[in-house]
């Protein structure tokens, strides 16, 4: 088997205060720790096990700065082979289509089974960017993928749906699969394979190096338009039920009925 | 590389800020191994607190061994022996976030990794390193060390435990107790001590399954109550004779060579406690709200989670520093062709930093905890949340690996110790008082930072120098009597130590650029140098009253005065922008990770 798997190096915005710039159009990181996108941290699990379960190996793809590469050998260090890092500030990357026409022209020279991507990005989450990337490539994709079984020359994957539904697929490889979160549980980088991380090939390269004209994938080419962020403001609406026990009670189900939240 | 700065030198003269290590110097391999243990922490050690407060069974010993198998318990042990054999700074970084989630765990890893294991690796011979290391590498083995006994604490070499060759020449019998030994409980590798022939102190490798060792039951503790601490006894105890650890009667080297290496590590993981208590007391007072208002936002509240701030970066800058000090001076012995106790002895020369880290660390990590208490009010004395126990976790860091007063003693006494031998210039910094002093006479204090921070610093260390050598030539060797006079030096070497080593931190961080946050880091700095100015001074005055009279006594009060001549600045309005920077990280707002 052959892996490569895409992963963002975000914002963990849990921790701090979110604040949006002046501009208007950027968010003030200065606060924040970056590192792995959460989805993308399993889909690196599973890449791993897979290799660990039938062979093979594993590349690291990754758009990002130079900062990130501290994140791109931790996926090393869990037993990825070797990465590609693309930088270049030319790439409209608020947009997924872009984002993953760049991917595209990454991987597309190389020999590949398996893509797995997460499903979505802490940070904008758009949901899309694995999805895109299959199509520019031409190959099967599955979406929201909770459980991997590699068959012979296919896949099985288990799809999560709404309501905890599962849908099973099976695609023949070679295919793109965007990894959901709890899929497995990701394992901690050892000291040991950190320290084999600083030796394994980590490549930097940029839009010129893999032969994509900036034009298709610079701001002019997108379609979205990054026109404002802001902090939505905290609405509360609180309903009080009056009445006898009984009577609330009565109002309270019919509430959650009609609100189909039960 | 800049050449070795020696061991209390810094007190002597002014030091330069590249020839400091600090956290911004971290190298990927630092950050990503801070990154697994980070994660470790608080995802498989946090969510078992309670398990592991309440001594579930099995819960430390699988912890550990997770540890272990990520390389997280070896980081001093050599490779050739199953060891991840990383610098000091990793074994700082490991040490620090093995307290993030309170002391049990702490306690329990460090005295495993660190007087536990280190014995064995400086001191253990080539059979012994075979047999016992590739086991506490991973955890499979857990080690405990006991020195301490009824009638040997503070003064551990009057220990009572004898050994005695039994008549077929193959074991040492092993008679005594010792007690309060951390993992007592769950150890497989007890490192002790016993005086073969009640006479020549001697470290002994001792199984904990051998014929005649017993454990008592667990210790009723005010705190890191998921630590196991509990006596050993030794009964006809057979120690087969290959189990000698280091030479006969040396067993003093491996004691105090370990401690210092304890006492560093000690102080790294305050910083990780104190990181801690600044990341859940945050996040709480933001949500508390009292008057209308979330608590957080009181300026007394802000003046609290700045002044915890302030004492957390000067820690962290402290122990990096000092880990940063002994790498280079390993490397040095390791070009040399030195061997494992070579290095152990090495570090020696960094004894002073090393309790300075010690003491000051933990006083700080307490002050932490106690108003990290304070911060939740009523709920900070309950056990609903995690202030009150990090309160009760802290304080045994006072107590353990030498007490503070021992430490205390230590800091000037060795600096005195290593005067008389000239391995450090203090009689020729003392003698150049006089001129120090008339050259201040003129001088401008500087208006700007860091010129201002320099100035006083460096009239700080005049200072110490004003105090301990009046002190020293008034009593020469019997300055080891004048307990007082030797604790208020020592509080004086703290001070400036941890001053300084804000100071060329900032300046470094400075040097990257002006930012916010080189802004913060000198604001940090700034307001601990102008509070510690009249601490100082009243310090150096209480050394002197207690060592001078008369003309003499007059004479170093007009220099105190001149050396400690400042002009206060305005320490609120900096502080609030420190607490906003906490809330709004809400954490510790500098982790390098
Ligand atoms: C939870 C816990 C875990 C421990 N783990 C270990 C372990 O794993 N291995 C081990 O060997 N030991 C361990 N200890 C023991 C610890 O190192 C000792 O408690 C410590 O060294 C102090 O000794 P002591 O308790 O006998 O106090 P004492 O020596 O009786 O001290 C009492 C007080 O007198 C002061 N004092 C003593 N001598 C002087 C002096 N010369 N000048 C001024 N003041 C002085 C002390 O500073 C202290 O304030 C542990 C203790 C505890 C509580
Ligand atoms: C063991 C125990 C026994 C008690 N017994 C009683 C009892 O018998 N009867 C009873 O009525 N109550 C009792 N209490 C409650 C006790 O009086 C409250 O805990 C106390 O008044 C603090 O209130 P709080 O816990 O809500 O803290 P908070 O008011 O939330 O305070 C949290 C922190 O915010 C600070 N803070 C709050 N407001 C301001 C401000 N305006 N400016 C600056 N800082 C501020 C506080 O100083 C504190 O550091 C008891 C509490 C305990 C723990």
């Amino acid at each position: 088997m052959k892996s490569i798997v895409c992963i963002k190096y975000v914002p963990d915005t849990s921790e701090a205060e979110v604040k949006v710039n002046p501009d208007g159009k950027t968010v003030d990181d200065s606060r924040f720790s970056f590192d792995i996108n959460d989805a993308d941290n399993y889909a690196v699990e599973e890449s791993v096990l897979i290799k660990e379960d039938k062979g093979g190996e594993v590349d690291v793809l990754s758009i990002g700065p130079k900062q990130s590469e501290v994140m791109i050998r931790m996926a090393m260090a869990k037993g990825c082979d070797r990465a590609v890092r693309v930088e270049d500030d030319r790439i409209a990357d608020h947009d997924p289509l872009m984002v993953a026409k760049v991917l595209a022209g990454a991987i597309k020279d190389k020999e590949f089974d398996l893509i797995l991507t997460g499903c979505w990005a802490d940070d904008y989450g758009h949901m899309s960017t694995g999805v895109a990337l299959a199509e520019y490539l031409g190959v099967n994709h599955a979406s929201m993928v909770k459980k991997v079984e590699v068959l012979d020359g296919k896949v099985r994957a288990h799809r999560e749906l709404e309501g905890g539904l599962m849908e099973v697929v099976e695609l023949e490889l070679p295919a793109v699969l965007t990894i959901q979160t709890g899929i497995n549980e990701p394992r901690y980088a050892p000291i040991r394979g950190i320290r084999q991380a600083q030796k394994k090939e980590l490549n930097v390269v940029s839009l010129d190096d893999l032969g994509i004209d900036p034009a298709e994938v610079g701001s002019e080419a997108s379609q979205v338009v990054l026109e404002n962020l802001y902090i939505p403001e905290v609405e509360s609406a609180a309903e009080f039920i009056e009445g006898e026990p009984d009577e609330k009670a009565d109002k309270l189900a019919s509430i959650l009925v009609k609100g189909g939240l039960v | 590389m800049s050449e070795l700065i020696k061991g209390g030198a810094y007190l002597l003269g002014p030091v330069e800020e590249n020839t400091v290590f600090t956290p911004e110097d971290f190298d990927d391999m630092h950050l990503m191994v801070k990154r697994t243990c980070y994660d470790f922490m608080k995802n498989s050690v946090e969510p078992k607190i309670d398990e592991i407060e309440a001594m579930a069974e099995g819960v430390m010993t699988g912890l550990l061994r997770e540890a272990g198998e990520l390389g997280l318990l070896s980081s001093d042990i050599p490779e050739e022996y199953g060891g991840e054999e990383a610098d000091k700074i990793t074994t700082n970084i490991i040490a620090e976030c093995a307290s993030l989630t309170g002391g049990s765990f702490a306690t329990a890893f460090g005295a495993h990794t660190g007087i536990g294991t280190l014995p064995i690796v400086f001191f253990g011979n080539e059979e012994q390193k075979k047999k016992y290391l590739p086991g506490l590498a991973t955890g499979e083995k857990i080690a405990s060390y006991a020195l301490t006994e009824p009638e040997a604490g503070s003064d551990a070499l009057n220990c009572k435990t004898k050994a005695v060759l039994s008549d077929d020449g193959k074991y040492y019998i092993l008679n005594g107790a010792k007690q309060y030994i951390t993992n007592a409980s769950w150890a497989d590798v007890i490192v002790t001590y016993a005086k073969i022939d009640g006479e020549r102190f001697t470290a002994f490798i001792v199984d904990a399954d051998t014929e005649g060792v017993s454990i008592d039951p667990e210790e009723k503790k005010m705190g890191i109550k998921g630590s196991s601490t509990c006596s050993v006894i030794l009964e006809n105890a057979k120690v087969p004779v290959e189990n000698m650890l280091w030479e006969e009667g040396k067993g003093h080297q491996v004691a105090f060579n370990i401690l210092n290496i304890g006492r560093f590590k000690l102080g790294a993981g305050c910083v990780g406690g104190s990181k801690a208590v600044l990341e859940f007391a945050s996040e709480y007072v933001q949500q508390r709200v009292q008057f209308n208002q979330p608590i957080a936002k009181f300026n007394l509240m802000k003046n609290k989670f700045a002044n915890m701030a302030i004492l957390t970066y000067l820690q962290e800058s402290m122990v990096y520093r000092i880990a940063g000090m002994i790498d280079k001076k390993l490397d040095e012995v390791k070009d040399s062709g030195g061997d494992l106790s070579d290095i152990a002895k090495a570090i020696h020369e960094y004894a002073i930093e090393c309790s300075i880290s010690k003491v000051f660390c933990s006083e700080c990590m307490d002050k932490i905890a106690d108003e990290g208490v304070q911060v939740f009010g009523g709920y900070g004395y309950g056990q609903e949340y995690p202030a009150e126990r990090s309160y009760r976790d802290s304080r045994i860091n006072r107590i353990f690996e030498g007490t503070n007063e021992i430490n205390r003693m230590l800091i000037p006494g060795t600096l005195l110790r290593k005067a008389m031998k000239n391995e450090v210039p203090f009689m020729e910094a003392v003698m150049g008082l006089g001129g120090t002093l008339k050259q201040l006479k003129d001088a401008e204090m500087p208006q700007e930072s860091p010129e201002r921070e320099e100035f006083y610093l460096n009239n700080m260390k005049t200072l110490f120098l004003l105090a301990a050598g009046n002190a020293a030539q008034k009593f020469g060797e019997d300055l080891t009597h004048e307990q007082e006079v030797l604790c208020r030096l020592a509080d004086m070497a703290m001070e400036i130590f941890a001053a300084e080593s804000g100071l060329l931190r900032a300046k470094k961080i400075l040097a990257q650029g002006e930012s916010e946050e080189s802004k913060l880091v000198m604001d940090m700095t700034s307001c601990f140098i102008h509070e510690m100015v009249p601490k100082m001074e009243n310090w150096a005055k209480e050394v002197i009253a207690g060592t001078l009279e008369g003309e003499e006594a007059g004479k170093a009060y007009s220099g105190i005065r001149m050396l400690t001549k400042y002009e206060p600045i305005n320490t609120y309005a900096p502080k609030r922008n420190i607490a906003e920077a906490v809330y709004d990280a809400k954490k510790y707002f500098i982790d390098r990770i």
